[in-house]
């Protein structure tokens, strides 16, 4: 039944994301659309900003554009986060200011829509910082992937003049547009469900065994709307949606798992109705698909047959392995929000990532180590553009012809950047794990020392693999076995975070920028295709064997050798 | 046609093959293996492998394997990096054989100075420079490169294209390019010199073979990039172990680091790289094309547009009659018999075929019976011929407007039945060619282009390719139309004017296209220098031939067909052979990563599926296939990869299964078998 269950949802998702693609082209399009009458409150943030918002940016002047507003958020962050203390209202709780590498890693963290957390919402943020710094990177940063990926469709199209549109207006709008209206309907459906909206304070309790407990609540329901929506995964509260205010049943639960994936595919149509290659978009939705199942269906089996090493304890394990989830979501439920939140950069979570069976724990890490089956809002698809550049150079030369995408020939340059970017997460995981290795294996004493892991062993080298990954990928879950608030992970993941985001969103839109100044080829007898199900496996393979195999000596080290001494 | 190509030298010849290895070592200088980022890697990890074994001899540590172990990986890294260098030597000194089989004909001649003077002076051909003069008459060689200024001459080129017939050539036409190595048969020729010693296309050529001189294409280039940075990538998989080993209590051998690392990275495409892109220079120059730049045979590749020149490419040179219609109510049979004695004297290929459909339709007449005849030659100024017989019989045959106004003038004309059939015939493609008996309109023949034996298919070959093929023709757009349907080429310029041409090139390059087209005269020259590729032909003018990047020593229009192929093949193997070196990869990791850990992590075992029998196996194995699989695909990488033209994604399925699929699966088959070879050896 469960099963059923998480097929229905993926098929109810992809139902959703068709017409909300179509819409997203149209938008971005310049064309009518029904949300036209926000232009008024759009134009007026451009007025009070100083932006002419219909002024056309090229390739650099869109990045430049992009690099000083998410500068200027940092900043805010920052500020905010540091100066807790002071907060004038919306602080009922005294919520203590925080350190500063913290509050730098915690800036950095929501600023690139990763919302790795190395604090707990309830005891971490006052209201204010969870309104105007979490919740409102939650949108912008969203929006910012959003727009990055606008810029490349307009590069790509055949009539592209080099001009990107203007960034500033696809950010908002995209925010107005896309984001606000989806994330009011899932707050408001959260709202109807039991998720707290309010800004008083924790509220005192006495249980019935007479002890005075203080919950936390607050302004919930919006945060955790576009928490999901905008792959962020940043929760309101520590266990995020674990804890029953963010996620008060199965009903809310699907919703979330359907917000977490949504825009991720919808992304997908739109790139094929705004350049008019639906079979292509097809292609790429197939291969993403692919993939996605092919991470998602060992961990459902997986979880679903629980663990082996505690049914040796007469555990029973006729649920699945209910270890560290929910048990109103169940196993299977838990597995597909796993491997969604994972496989899409978002990084909310409803079960404990730690307590999944070591397979999955393998491919929850494999999910965000490839960070291109559906990806994060915007991101996904740049990543996997990235992955189809190198896909087409290698099969281009096998049917003959200089390389060619989308009409632009595909040269030293623009494989240069491919490569800088395909190198770069590989690099930011395997090289941050490396340097957290050699400071565990070379101090004499870690436990004591450094206390980062409390089970050390190939689990406790899978806790730091996946912060680091979950890091590089803007994910933001973690294996939460790690005592991660040190200044060592702070700014060491801060500096992950801050490379995983920019540079994959820099270079292809340098190749954007590359191809938009190339004249466009026509189609021949002799060019090769894209949208045809030999190239998916080209590109499926080309992901597999530069992705995937690239992390197997380190997985082999982690949760792989953990799975094999169990049974 | 009896054409003898220069013998094309086995793949595995030994003279070529001693020379091949003797620029292995050569070539393992590290200021030129830094060319080749890939190759370059291997050799540092041969020289930290070198200094480990060493180290090891001196003070021995049981975490890094014994001294044999390391020794034994150091000289297979070694071999690795010379079956590389070897297969560029092979290719290097395969291209120089075909570049010096041809250079044999131009040994030092003697030959005659012209001074500026006039004066003559006897001197060797190495003594030429640019721009001197020289003399050449029947029976001499013609010492070096040049056009004629002066004279005209039959000239035996089958020295370099293997064609028996002689050529004309003369001066100011064009046809005024001469070859050194050449002789001439008849006449002589004042010559001026285009090329001095060592600057000839052909010395050209041999330069871009050579590894020294040669640049990369643009193509090879992103390749390389690409390879460089797949190569960054695995050492990042590499380096990271290290510290990762240490963490798990697995100190790991530095001998099974570097075997990894090498493994990894796509040694295969990288060993082999460079010999592919001189094996598709060298496959230009066995094709007779001698190329000006290693770039031009790669664009030839993605060819979108082929200019055709109709006379010799898509019809053989010459027009031959095909039906006789006789003029109205006219007797078919006399018809026949008089357009035959009519051409008894004309020596045109026109006249013959005339002759030869008559006799085909059983009509034979013989030039004794008409010894008595004044026969009369075509000239331009009455653009008619005809005989005049004793009997008072004038029989006349030219273009219809000619005769027309003959018989107009004898007070005759052509009916409008007749008038039908003419244009008929020339919307068909044809040529009529009107006759008159005694002044009176008899009758026309027809006369059709003949279209090429085999180059139908040739032009739907193209098609595949996704190559528009244009015919380029003096006709005028009615019988243009018809011949570029019968020929099945994809447009036409009829009437064309030299201008037309290059006009026509700039419009298919603004939409984006790469255009390809061949030319000889020297109004072809800003055509050829426009296009893409351009290739001139050997008997041309030196302003086509220094227009165009590529000279056909044929002068074989058709030779098109084949660069573009030679094109597609280099990319194509490039192409294929990375994939099969990336797919590898799938097997080493199985076959190295498992060996890594197993001693202390043996739950790890489960992943040596190949059940490879130590470690120290599992890695030797692997480098061993690593190493071995470079020499065995260097006949591949020379010959190239085949090339059908069943269209792009067809082709791509093919080249996915055998070289995608197939790589996955080989190095399992091979890595388990050196294996089992060790371990029955007792080598391991």
């Amino acid at each position: 039944m469960d099963t059923f269950n998480i097929i229905l949802l993926f098929i109810v998702t992809v139902a959703l994301a068709i017409p909300l693609g179509k819409y997203i082209a149209k938008m971005f399009a310049g064309e009518k659309t029904l949300f036209d009458f926000l232009a008024p409150i759009e134009n007026f943030f451009f007025r009070i900003a100083g932006i002419d918002a219909k002024r056309e940016m090229n390739w650099k002047q869109s990045l430049k554009a992009l690099l000083l507003i998410n500068a200027i958020w940092f900043v805010w962050a920052m500020i905010a986060l540091m100066t807790q203390t002071w907060h004038p209202f919306w602080n009922p709780d005294g919520i203590a200011s925080m350190e500063p590498t913290q509050a730098f890693n915690t800036a950095v963290s929501f600023m690139t829509n990763t919302n790795l957390q190395h604090y707990s919402g309830e005891t971490g943020a006052s209201y204010f910082s969870q309104l105007f710094v979490m919740t409102f990177l939650q949108f912008v940063s969203a929006g910012t992937g959003i727009a990055a990926l606008a810029a490349l469709f307009r590069a790509l199209s055949a009539k592209s003049t080099g001009n990107l549109g203007n960034f500033y207006s696809d950010m908002v709008k995209s925010c107005t547009r896309i984001l606000l209206p989806i994330s009011v309907v899932i707050a408001i459906f959260l709202m109807v469900n039991g998720t707290p909206a309010t800004f008083q304070g924790a509220s005192e309790v006495i249980t019935s065994q007479g002890d005075t407990v203080h919950v936390a609540v607050g302004p919930v329901a919006p945060l955790v709307s576009i928490k999901q929506l905008g792959t962020n995964g940043g929760g309101y509260f520590g266990p995020n949606s674990t804890h029953p205010f963010e996620n008060p049943n199965y009903l809310t639960n699907a919703v979330e798992t359907i917000a977490i994936i949504l825009i991720p595919i919808a992304m997908i149509f739109a790139f094929g109705y705004y350049l008019k290659k639906k079979k292509l978009a097809r292609m790429i939705f197939a291969v993403m698909t692919a993939g996605y199942l092919a991470l998602l269906i060992p961990t459902v089996i997986s979880e679903k047959s629980g663990n082996g090493a505690l049914e040796q304890f007469a555990v029973d394990q006729s649920q699945g392995s209910m270890e560290g989830k929910e048990v109103r979501f169940g196993a299977a439920a838990s597995a597909m929000w796993g491997v969604s939140t994972t496989a899409t950069s978002n990084g909310s979570v409803n079960a404990m990532h730690d307590s999944f069976t070591a397979i999955s724990g393998t491919f929850l890490m494999l999910g965000m180590q490839l960070n291109a089956f559906f990806g994060g809002v915007g991101v996904g698809l740049i990543n996997m553009f990235v992955f189809i550049i190198m896909a087409v150079f290698i099969s281009g030369l096998m049917v003959g012809r200089t390389p060619e995408f989308l009409g632009k020939k595909i040269e030293a340059k623009e494989v240069k950047i491919a490569v800088v970017v395909a190198l770069l997460h590989p690099l930011l995981i395997l090289a941050g794990t490396a340097i957290a290795s050699h400071t565990w294996a070379s101090n004499s004493d870690p436990g004591a020392n450094l206390g980062w892991l409390p089970n050390p062993g190939f689990h406790g080298f899978s806790e730091m693999l996946y912060e680091f990954t979950s890091s590089s990928a803007n994910n933001g879950s973690g294996f939460e076995g790690l005592g991660d608030n040190t200044p060592f992970w702070n700014i060491l993941c801060g500096i992950v975070m801050l490379m995983g985001r920019f540079i994959p969103i820099v270079g292809p839109i340098a190749i954007g920028g590359a191809f938009a100044a190339k004249r466009h080829i026509p189609e021949s007898a002799g060019t090769l295709h894209t949208d045809t199900p030999t190239f998916g496996l080209v590109l499926f393979g080309t992901i597999v064997i530069l992705g995937a195999l690239l992390f197997f000596p380190a997985l082999a080290l982690g949760p792989i050798a953990e799975a094999l001494s169990i049974f | 046609m009896s054409k003898h190509k220069p013998a094309s030298p086995k793949l595995f010849d030994s003279t070529l093959m001693g020379e091949a290895l003797k620029e292995a070592f050569r070539k393992l200088s590290p200021r030129y293996m830094v060319r080749n980022p890939v190759m370059f890697t291997v050799e540092i990890g041969t020289a930290i492998m070198f200094v480990v074994t060493i180290m090891l001899a001196i003070n021995p540590d049981p975490v890094q394997g014994s001294v044999a172990y390391n020794a034994v990986i150091t000289i297979i890294l070694f071999i690795t990096v010379l079956f590389a260098n070897f297969a560029e030597g092979l290719a290097e000194a395969r291209g120089k054989a075909q570049a010096a089989s041809l250079r044999k004909t131009r040994h030092e001649t003697p030959a005659t100075l012209v001074l500026p003077n006039g004066t003559r002076r006897a001197v060797s051909s190495a003594e030429l420079k640019k721009g001197d003069m020289f003399y050449v008459t029947a029976g001499e060689m013609i010492p070096t490169d040049g056009e004629i200024i002066e004279g005209i001459a039959s000239i035996d080129e089958s020295a370099i294209t293997g064609e028996s017939a002689p050529v004309i050539r003369e001066a100011g036409g064009d046809r005024s390019g001469v070859t050194g190595g050449t002789k001439v048969l008849s006449d002589s020729i004042k010559v001026v010199v285009t090329a001095g010693a060592g600057e000839s296309f052909l010395d050209k050529m041999i330069q871009l073979v050579e590894g020294a001189s040669r640049q990369k294409t643009p193509n090879e280039i992103a390749l390389s990039i690409l390879l460089a940075g797949f190569s960054l990538m695995f050492l990042i998989v590499t380096v990271t172990l290290e510290p990762f080993g240490r963490y798990a209590n697995t100190p790991i051998a530095i001998a099974s680091l570097v075997s990894l690392f090498v493994c990894l990275i796509p040694t295969t495409i990288g060993g082999l790289l460079s010999a592919i892109g001189i094996a598709g220079m060298d496959r230009a120059l066995r094709a007779n094309v001698i190329s000006k730049s290693g770039k031009a045979v790669e664009t030839a590749g993605d060819i979108d547009t082929l200019l055709l020149d109709k006379t010799g490419t898509i019809t053989i040179g010459n027009r031959k009659a095909t039906k006789f219609y006789a003029a109205d109510g006219g007797d078919g049979q006399k018809f026949i018999q008089l357009c035959a004695i009519s051409s008894l004297a004309d020596e045109t290929p026109e006249g013959k075929s005339i002759l030869e459909l008559a006799g085909q339709q059983s009509v034979q007449v013989h030039k004794a019976d008409y010894a008595n005849s004044t026969f009369i030659n075509f000239t331009a100024q009455t653009r008619m011929s005809g005989v005049d017989m004793p009997n008072g019989t004038q029989i006349r045959k030219g273009s219809v407007d000619v005769i027309r106004a003959l018989t107009g003038r004898n007070g005759h004309g052509i009916s409008k039945e007749m008038d039908q059939v003419i244009t008929t015939i020339a919307t068909n493609g044809g040529t009529p060619l009107a006759v008159a008996e005694n002044g009176k309109f008899a009758g026309v023949i027809e006369l059709q282009d003949i279209i090429k034996t085999g180059i139908v298919e040739r032009f739907e070959r193209l098609r595949k390719m996704g190559v528009k093929t244009v015919m380029v023709t003096g006709d005028n757009p009615l019988t243009a139309k018809y011949i570029a349907e019968k020929a099945g080429v994809d447009d036409f310029i009829a009437e064309a004017k030299p201008e037309d041409k290059m006009e026509y090139i700039r419009k298919e390059q603004q939409l984006g296209k790469l255009v390809a087209m061949m030319g000889d005269g020297t109004n072809d020259a800003p055509a050829l220098a426009q296009a893409d590729v351009g290739v001139a032909m050997n008997s041309g003018t030196q302003a086509a031939k220094e227009a165009g990047n590529m000279v056909d020593l044929d002068n074989d229009p058709t030779k098109l067909i084949e660069i573009v192929e030679i094109g597609k093949q280099l990319l194509i193997t490039r192409g294929t052979l990375t994939t099969f070196s990336i797919a590898n990869d799938v097997a080493k990791y199985f076959a190295i990563v498992p060996a890594l850990f197993i001693a202390s992590i043996p739950a790890l075992q489960k992943l040596n599926i190949m059940g490879l029998t130590s470690p120290q196996s599992a890695i030797l194995s692997a480098v061993i296939f690593n190493a071995i699989i470079i020499p065995l695909l260097i006949p591949l990488a020379l010959k190239g990869v085949a090339y059908k033209p069943i269209g792009a994604s067809k082709l791509l399925a093919r080249n996915l299964f055998v070289y995608g699929i197939g790589g996955v699966i080989v190095p399992f088959i091979g890595i388990k078998v050196i294996d089992l070879v060790l371990t029955v050896f007792g080598l391991v």
